[in-house]
């Protein structure tokens, strides 16, 4: 009876075909369409005395800062949960629609728009998790107070679609096994202590990664009397990705980067150009 | 807001509350949800209540100032009020007389903050030293193999946080008691202050999978204080996202539904349908939770419908192939058939809503008895099942996505014409009440506005608030081995709950 009823299902799998796509970190993945990421912003555009992106950006990322002339903007990304109200806001073009994801950070500077970063340059994380662990990575995930949508995108990892395993990352039940800590949300007062205590329980060499912007700067959620700004003040954080929430291929490729399989593609705000590919990439 | 129906208000005494609600529920009325905010400073809170009289009604909303003596519970008359009795006492320092369970709910056990967040003034601070749960003594029991098993907040696998605590005798839940507060964010208060086009944002993000629903009830609520007709045009494509929104949540649902009852090939098969049902949202919206277009007025932009009739169409196709093959899965059918009964008359007293409430016959959607939006035009059919189990509620789900293409499929071939979005503003001291049926259930929104048109107080009752509550009820006497089966049967978040 149990063979009767199983087997359908197994010809229904094989039917299915292989839907897991190679994930290379770079340009329009597929099934990634369309997707908006972090709106592009050109300051040169921007008119004196005017602050109508600041205005419609309800986490705070666009601040005016002092320079030469009048006020200018700025743009950290850390705390932008790309709802494109600046792009809409903005009189002249000076933000515009983008399809930028790529944006797993290991410093939190890097996330800030900055006009010195056109030019690529080598980036080396604080520390790099593949030389010591070789190619696999095991991962505790903490929910410390997000809203579901960066779980519901992790959750996806799982999926054939992407199929985390074959990259060789597992999420795993006790901290005791993990080397990553991936925390979602603003940090609550009551998850404060858990998330520590899940931290303090990982063996060394232990790593950090702020998933999604509640995680890296509190993002639209964050601040009040019961809850935190993120990460930053509560854990070192090895790994800032922003995004609201990040889509699994960014996801992917932040946990690629901690590994060492793919660069950094985000400095000072600005994804800056991938070096021609030398033969297959090697996920 | 066009085609919603206009919301009745009435002034009570607090002495005529329980006499009122009494007459309101024989007469087949069903509180909805209660609040309290404070229109004249501090001191002064006024309660409001939100029920509706009857299928295919307006709501009625209740207005009463309590005055310096305590406004009587209505906890024992309408059980379902009890929690949001009790979160008004913790959030905004009203006390209930007679409540039958003073504990806090929201504020964790050791958490004091030293003035209730939601009333005005500067921000409270908060203090924390985590204390045991108040778990109930089993009345009567000498028996020593009654064991506690704490589970959580961390759970395992990629999960909300939340704390279980189960009293067990074998394989026998005795008593079940969630703890659902350790996300709580003080979401309300965040909306105070801001200007009403950018608390939609907020609405997004206080529970992530349902977006679209909570920007619609809460953008309901903002549209009925400034009294402006959205366009027609953006009412259909309102009901485009919010399907779409249904269709991958509900996709989800049965993949995890699947996990629970270890059919890997099923539960591969729901996640990766999921997986397509995002993507189909990401090229119509650029958001794979299809964020960022709804706003109060109508639409920020145009979504991307190109291709969406034949996405669809596959998506419906491989959708039948799947469902046809749980259907000839005793296997995966017999772990969910008579798990985790909810009585009808408990469903309705205790507040379920959405497919937990329609899987025990009760039929109501207010996408049908409160009709907003361009639900009235198009070819709505309400899935009811009378098993009252998680066969039941899955049943409910997997005939609502193919309702939901239908209604989709009709929205594109008659999309009328016109603009997106009209000016809302709504004027300063003015409010609304908005509604929408999210995929776990009904959300409501009250939204008031100050002197200056910016907002003052918002009340977000959120559908899994109410199904949470409900849950427990069916966890009681019931198996360990079936728990993790009924809990996945009921899709909650927790996000939702906590806000
Ligand atoms: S897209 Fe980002 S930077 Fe622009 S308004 Fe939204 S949050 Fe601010
Ligand atoms: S970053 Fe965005 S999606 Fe993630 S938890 Fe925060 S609000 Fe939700």
């Amino acid at each position: 009876m149990a063979l009767k009823a199983i087997l359908p299902w197994t010809l229904f799998g094989l039917t299915q075909g292989k839907v897991t796509t190679r994930w290379r970190g770079e340009g329009a993945e597929p099934g990634q369409a369309a997707f908006l990421g972090m709106p592009r912003f050109d300051p040169g555009r921007c008119q004196d005395h005017c602050r109508e992106c600041a205005d419609a950006c309800l986490p705070g990322a666009i601040t005016l800062v002092p320079g030469e002339g009048p006020e200018r903007p700025t743009v950290d990304y850390g705390r932008c949960v790309v709802c494109q109200m600046c792009v809409e806001a903005c009189p002249t073009g000076a933000f515009t629609l983008a399809s930028d994801w790529a944006f797993g950070s290991g410093t939190r500077d890097d996330l800030v728009w900055t006009r010195a970063a056109a030019s690529p340059r080598g980036v080396t994380l604080k520390r790099e998790i593949r030389r010591v662990f070789g190619r696999s990575l095991h991962i505790r995930h903490v929910d410390a107070g997000s809203c579901n949508g960066c779980e519901s995108e992790l959750q996806a990892l799982n999926n054939p679609y992407y199929n985390l395993h074959r990259l060789g990352a597992f999420f795993t039940a006790s901290p005791r096994f993990a080397d990553l800590l991936l925390v979602t949300g603003p940090v609550t007062y009551a998850m404060r202590g858990p998330l520590l205590e899940a931290f303090e329980a990982m063996p060394e060499p232990r790593f950090v990664m702020a998933a999604g912007t509640c995680a890296v700067s509190g993002g639209t959620n964050g601040g009040g009397c019961t809850c935190g700004s993120g990460l930053d003040g509560v854990l070192p954080v090895d790994m800032y990705l922003p995004g609201c929430p990040p889509n699994p291929p960014a996801i992917i490729h932040a946990l690629l980067m901690l590994l060492q399989r793919v660069p950094q593609r985000v400095r000072g705000g600005q994804l800056v150009p991938l070096e021609p590919p030398t033969g297959e990439p090697r996920v | 807001m066009s085609g919603s129906p206009v919301v009745v208000s009435e002034d009570l005494a607090p002495a005529e509350l329980v006499t009122r609600c009494r007459a309101a529920l024989g007469e087949g009325a069903r509180m909805q949800f209660m609040y309290a905010w404070f229109p004249e400073g501090p001191t002064a809170p006024e309660l409001r209540y939100v029920l509706h009289p009857g299928s295919g009604c307006p709501p009625h909303i209740w207005r009463c100032r309590p005055g310096d003596d305590p406004p009587p519970s209505l906890a024992t008359t309408a059980p379902l009020l009890s929690w949001y009795e009790r979160e008004t006492t913790d959030l905004c320092g009203v006390v209930f007389r007679d409540q039958p369970l003073p504990q806090p709910l929201v504020l964790l056990p050791g958490a004091s903050a030293d003035r209730p967040p939601l009333v005005p003034g500067p921000m409270p601070h908060l203090s924390y030293t985590p204390a045991p749960e108040d778990l109930p003594q089993l009345a009567g029991t000498t028996r020593e193999d009654v064991q506690l098993l704490p589970f959580g907040p961390i759970r395992a696998d990629v999960l909300e946080s939340a704390q279980f605590a189960f009293l067990y005798a074998g394989e026998m839940i005795l008593h079940y008691h969630p703890q659902l507060f350790f996300k709580h964010r003080g979401m309300e208060q965040r909306f105070a202050g801001l200007s009403p086009r950018l608390g939609v944002f907020l609405a997004e993000r206080v529970s992530g999978i349902g977006s679209v629903a909570h920007a619609l009830a809460y953008c309901h609520a903002v549209e009925a204080a400034a009294d402006c007709e959205v366009p027609r045009r953006a009412t259909w494509l309102r009901v485009l996202l919010a399907e779409l929104e249904r269709i991958y949540n509900h996709l989800h649902y049965l993949g995890h539904l699947c996990h629970t009852t270890t059919l890997k090939v099923g539960e591969a098969q729901g996640k990766y349908l999921e997986e397509s049902a995002k993507q189909i949202n990401s090229r119509v919206s650029g958001s794979r939770l299809l964020r960022g277009l709804v706003t109060p007025g109508g639409l920020r932009r145009e979504p991307q419908l190109a291709g969406l009739a034949a996405d669809l169409a596959q998506l419906e196709s491989e959708f039948r192939r799947y469902t046809d093959r749980l259907a000839a899965t005793t296997s995966h059918l017999d772990r969910l058939m008579t798990t985790g009964v909810l009585g009808r008359q408990l469903a309705f007293d205790q507040g379920a809503t959405g497919p937990v409430a329609r899987a025990c016959g009760l039929d109501r959607d207010p996408r049908r008895d409160q009709s907003y939006g361009a639900y009235a035009e198009l070819p709505l059919s309400i899935a009811i099942d009378e098993r009252c189990d998680a066969y039941a509620r899955q049943q409910v789900r997997i005939a609502e996505v193919f309702n939901s293409i239908d209604v989709i499929r009709v929205v594109l071939a008659g999309l009328p014409c016109g603009w997106l979005s009209t000016e809302c503003r709504p004027p300063p001291r003015s409010e609304g009440l908005g509604w929408a049926e999210t995929p776990r259930g009904t959300a409501y929104y009250a939204a008031h506005l100050d002197a200056d048109g910016r907002l003052a107080r918002v009340k977000i009752k959120s559908p899994s608030f109410s199904n949470w509550r409900v849950f427990p009820y069916t966890v009681h006497d019931s198996n360990m081995m079936d728990y993790a089966i009924n809990e996945a049967s009921f899709g909650l978040t927790v996000a939702g709950c906590a806000r």
